[in-house]
């Protein structure tokens, strides 16, 4: 506690000092700014050796100190929070903060030079919140519920508007007010700015509430599309003031009207066609995959820019462009590139967002702009929250007339009390033209006051009310594949009932979109390779094979179980230096390579082998190492062996185009093994006798080849006896104990026994699922004993659930055995 | 579509209906033309064929599935009662739906009853469980990435 309020007193500390001589230089080397020249000339006695150019970098230091002290506020907020409890939101401590620096700097005597001002707070600092809001919006959340979201907006803030701006207008001829200079029209002007529910204070209070995503996204989701109504407002009070009273006749009305439907779906179809000019530059930026990231930005911030010069809605044009574009340029853009431009949206959308509060906390300390006005402070407060509450509840109730699911009683309360005010009023607030509003610094107190109000003090309750109330929280953790499956099922069956009674549902559309989408759209703007790796399981799978191998490094470093992972430092670059490049080797190739299965089985089956055993392996070792820590070492062995395979088998994969030179001592004797084990097992089937190579296999299944009745090739008979037995077991851990002994007991190390019956078939197995045969996929133990010939994985499903006698099994492995001494050398 | 349908439908077979599923009066008859219309062979009970003939659930991966849910065990026909008991599944959960009868049990819309249906259509051979194939089955047919996700569930 006290290392903290020391961290903070020395920062404060350290913002005084500095902050200081920058103010002290800023008011007094204004004038000098022009003539640099003259002036070194001036003095110029001897050569000065170091110069202070305060002047040529005004600017731009300013503005940079201005962030680093924003990002310093956030440094302390979080540290801060931690022994507050994080009772208090960030964004209220941030506003706090704000006043504590404002304070200093007024202190120090300067005049307030750091305000707020409306341009950048438009132009700079609020483009990339909402980019980074619309990028990472569920979509298909958001469009389930856009009926509703838009309710909310277009009709909740209009009725915000309209009846702030009445009542106030009502005290204020009631004479609750006083003396001032206002009119009904500057009234509604008013409400319109105070009426909008602000995104970054949204985003700002509930990510740190965690409700259930149907209250998140319809409060979300209004305070985002309901700046096309705000705009509008806006402007058309705006316009109003400016013509005067009796110029308003029912032809401007009208024009007001039609000028929502312009900017708003103006602003949202310039933001769609920016989305498909930004998904088309994707999709062709193969070659050049370093500056795609920056496209995403540029392009984000050239649709807000053109809408705002074309005075359409630049939020909306925003918000659309990043709904629109986030899944084609996620399928077109490089991983790295995704990456970059998640985490590079992240860090600008949080550094505006603690710079907006800093600086609405600093703008507070200025003694120009306070104007105090009891009753009109209050009044405002109050009607802002009652007609909130009282429009939330109406809507509500009319929407749930036409909703599947209704929306409770208890996220309507929520819903009303989050509606928060926040920057965006501020920044309406301060662009009122004072001439033609005499009463524009009352207001702009009003709106900071709103504000403050709005985000501290509900910020503040909003989670002890989620609490109180006990409202539905949003789930925990991520639904399993099992149950996105169901969900999946489940919408098919949906659409079925909905066809066969003939009406025209939800589901309908939902369908003719995705047809039409998966058709054109996608055809359009997405690259060819994304297209066909647009399989939602294989993008589930490879998300989980990732996971799993991240996992299982964290896990061996954390439990220093693997053998060869002792400390952090030192093993962790052994194990990168051993692994990494073959995993990084491994895995883009699931992605790159995926496109050229269609071409050739061969590479196909090399990759499928590849991805399988990625996941085979990290799941079995997975739960292995923790169920038993003395076969860590097995462990070792295991995924040494695998990793060691997969390595190879990539290499597999070139060596028909390019002949690469094996630079691994093991690997040459490996390989050099198989061959000369293939070409043993070719004559020695033909003679029928025990072959060495499959000692291993035979070792374990002895009684069962003394049940075999005729005198056919024992090789594939143990491999398949082998196989019956573990499945008859039927167990997983049965099957990776018997697997486990077969290699221990014959004491293989490095060279590994799992090759040996496996050697052809990277070549031979194909993917199951790119196959026409309605075949069972082999289990993970059946694919360390792939069959020799696609075909033969028919015969697995019969096996498994069979449990009785095998000879049939055997006498289907006779006429297949002979085609495998043939394939055997046409891999040769 | 209006007055034929409807002269073949009773009132008090619309009452019957009504308490028993909790469709309203217009939803019914909207129900009961769409059944009419099914039914080629006008005889006032649907058959498989008359379901199949139904474009959109050919191409629906789990639409013989729900065919099967209509038709109770070992029958081939399902009448227009049998109908609107199946689609009284679907209707959405009322939370204030008071009990006008206490005997009724629970409405057919209620979250056990969309369960237990739901249940019954993975369980193909009714025999009150479902088997891991009968679950196979059903992730298989759905889009061509079956194979994938009967790999992962092993």
């Amino acid at each position: 506690m006290a290392s903290s309020v020391y961290l903070c007193l020395l920062r404060a500390v350290f913002l005084v000092c500095f902050v200081n001589p920058l103010i002290q230089g800023l008011s007094g080397d204004a004038n000098v700014v022009q003539n640099p020249h003259h002036e070194l000339e001036e003095n110029l006695t001897g050569l000065p050796i170091v110069t202070f150019k305060w002047h040529h970098v005004q600017t731009p230091y300013l503005v940079i100190i201005w962030v680093f002290v924003a990002g310093l506020a956030k440094l302390s907020v979080i540290e801060l929070n931690h022994h507050v409890t994080s009772v208090i939101p960030e964004s209220g401590l941030l506003i706090i903060l704000g006043f504590i620096l404002g304070g200093i700097v007024w202190g120090a005597g300067k005049a307030q030079t750091f305000k707020l001002l409306p341009p950048t707070f438009f132009y700079y600092l609020l483009p990339q919140i909402i980019l980074d809001a619309s990028y990472f919006m569920p979509n298909k959340l958001f469009f389930s519920n856009l009926g509703a979201i838009l309710i909310y907006a277009i009709f909740g803030t209009c009725w915000n508007a309209a009846t702030v701006g009445l009542s106030l207008w009502g005290c204020y001829e009631a004479g609750a007010m006083g003396n001032l200079d206002i009119g009904l029209l500057q009234f509604l002007l008013f409400g319109s700015l105070i009426a909008a529910v602000d995104p970054v204070a949204v985003i700002a209070v509930f990510e740190e509430v965690h409700v259930n995503e149907v209250l998140f996204i319809l409060v979300f989701g209004e305070s985002l599309l309901n700046d096309g109504v705000t705009v509008v407002l806006y402007n058309v009070f705006d316009a109003f003031v400016a013509l005067g009273g009796p110029k308003i006749d029912a032809a401007e009305i009208f024009k007001g009207i039609f000028s929502f439907v312009v900017v708003a779906f103006g602003g949202s179809f310039l933001g769609v066609v920016f989305a498909i000019l930004l998904s088309l530059l994707t999709r062709c930026t193969k070659h050049i995959q370093i500056i795609e990231a920056g496209f995403v930005f540029v392009v984000g911030y050239l649709a807000y820019l053109t809408a705002e010069m074309l005075s359409l809605s630049a939020i909306l044009s925003i918000t659309f462009c990043g709904i629109c574009c986030q899944k084609y340029v996620n399928a077109n853009m490089d991983e790295k590139s995704v990456t970059t431009v998640r985490h590079a949206m992240k860090v600008l959308a949080n550094g505006s967002e603690t710079m907006i509060f800093v600086f609405l906390g600093v703008t507070a300390i200025d003694t120009e702009i306070w104007v105090w006005n009891t009753g009109f402070i209050l009044l405002t407060l109050l009607f802002v929250f009652i007609y909130r509450i009282i429009g939330v509840f109406l809507l509500t109730w009319m929407l749930n007339k036409f909703r599947l699911v209704p929306i409770e009683v208890i996220d309507q309360v929520v819903m009303s009390y989050g509606g928060l005010r926040g920057a965006v009023a501020y920044g309406l607030a301060a662009m009122l033209d004072e001439d033609k509003i005499p009463e524009k610094n009352l207001m702009i107190s009003t709106t900071l006051i709103v504000v403050y109000f709005t985000v501290i003090l509900q910020g503040l309750t909003m989670k002890p009310l989620v609490q109180w109330l006990k409202v539905k929280r949003a789930a925990h953790s991520d639904l399993k594949l099992i149950e996105k499956l169901n969900n999946r099922a489940f919408d098919h069956i949906l659409a079925a009932v909905e066809d066969i009674c003939g009406r025209i549902g939800d589901n309908w559309w939902t369908r003719g979109w995705n047809r039409f989408e998966e058709n054109y759209i996608s055809w359009l703007l997405m690259k060819p390779k994304a297209r066909r790796n647009r399989d939602y399981l294989f993008s589930i799978f490879h998300k989980l094979n990732l996971e799993d191998a991240v996992n299982y490094v964290s896990e061996g470093e954390r439990q220093g179980s693997l053998g060869f992972i002792r400390s952090d430092e030192a093993a962790n670059v052994d194990f990168k230096k051993q692994f990494d490049s073959e995993f990084t080797d491994v895995m883009p190739d699931i992605m790159v390579d995926m496109s050229n299965y269609e071409l050739e089985i061969e590479n196909v089956s090399v990759t499928s082998i590849v991805k399988d055993t990625i996941p085979s392996v990290s799941l079995d070792i997975h739960g292995h190492d923790r169920k038993n820590a003395v076969d860590d070492i097995n462990a070792h062995h295991l995924l040494q062996q695998h990793l060691y395979r997969s390595r190879k088998n990539h290499r597999h994969k070139y060596s028909r185009s390019h002949f690469s030179i094996n630079q691994s001592e093991d690997e040459v004797q490996e390989i050099f093994q198989r061959t000369m084990r293939s070409r043993l097992e070719s004559f020695k089937s033909a003679k029928m006798g025990v072959n060495p190579a499959k000692k291993i296999t035979k070792h374990h299944k002895k009684e069962l080849t003394h049940k075999m009745a005729n005198g056919h090739p024992d090789g594939t008979g143990h491999l398949y006896g082998d196989e019956v037995d573990s499945a008859v077991g039927s167990e997983t851990g049965a099957i990776r104990g018997t697997f486990m002994r077969d290699m221990y007991t014959v004491g293989a190390g490095i060279e590994n026994p799992v090759f040996l019956p496996d050697m052809d078939s990277p070549t031979h197995s194909s993917l199951p699922w790119l196959m026409e045969t309605e075949a069972v996929a082999p289990s993970q133990r059946a694919q360390r004993r792939l069959p020799w010939t696609p075909n033969r994985l028919r015969r697995l499903a019969p096996m498994r659930i069979s449990t009785c006698s095998t000879d049939s099994f055997l006498m289907a492995d006779l006429e297949e055995h002979e085609e495998q001494p043939q394939t055997d050398h046409e891999e040769m | 579509m209006g007055s034929r349908a409807s002269s073949l439908l009773r009132e008090e077979d619309i009452e019957e209906i009504k308490k028993q599923t909790g469709f309203s009066h217009s939803q019914i008859t909207r129900l009961y033309s769409r059944f009419h219309s099914l039914d080629k062979g006008e005889n006032g009970a649907l058959s498989r064929e008359d379901f199949q003939r139904i474009p959109e659930l050919a191409i629906n991966p789990l639409g013989d599935r729900i065919i099967n849910a209509f038709f109770p065990e070992g029958e081939d026909q399902v009448n227009f009662r049998g109908f609107m008991r199946t689609l009284a599944h679907f209707r959405p959960v009322e939370d204030n739906e008071k009990n006008k009868d206490p005997t009724s049990g629970e409405p057919l819309n209620s979250r056990t009853n969309k369960l237990f249906f739901a249940f019954q259509l993975y369980d193909l051979d009714r025999d009150d469980k479902i088997s891991r194939d009968e679950l196979l089955q059903v992730l298989e047919k759905v889009d061509v990435e079956q194979k994938m996700s009967i790999r992962f569930l092993h």
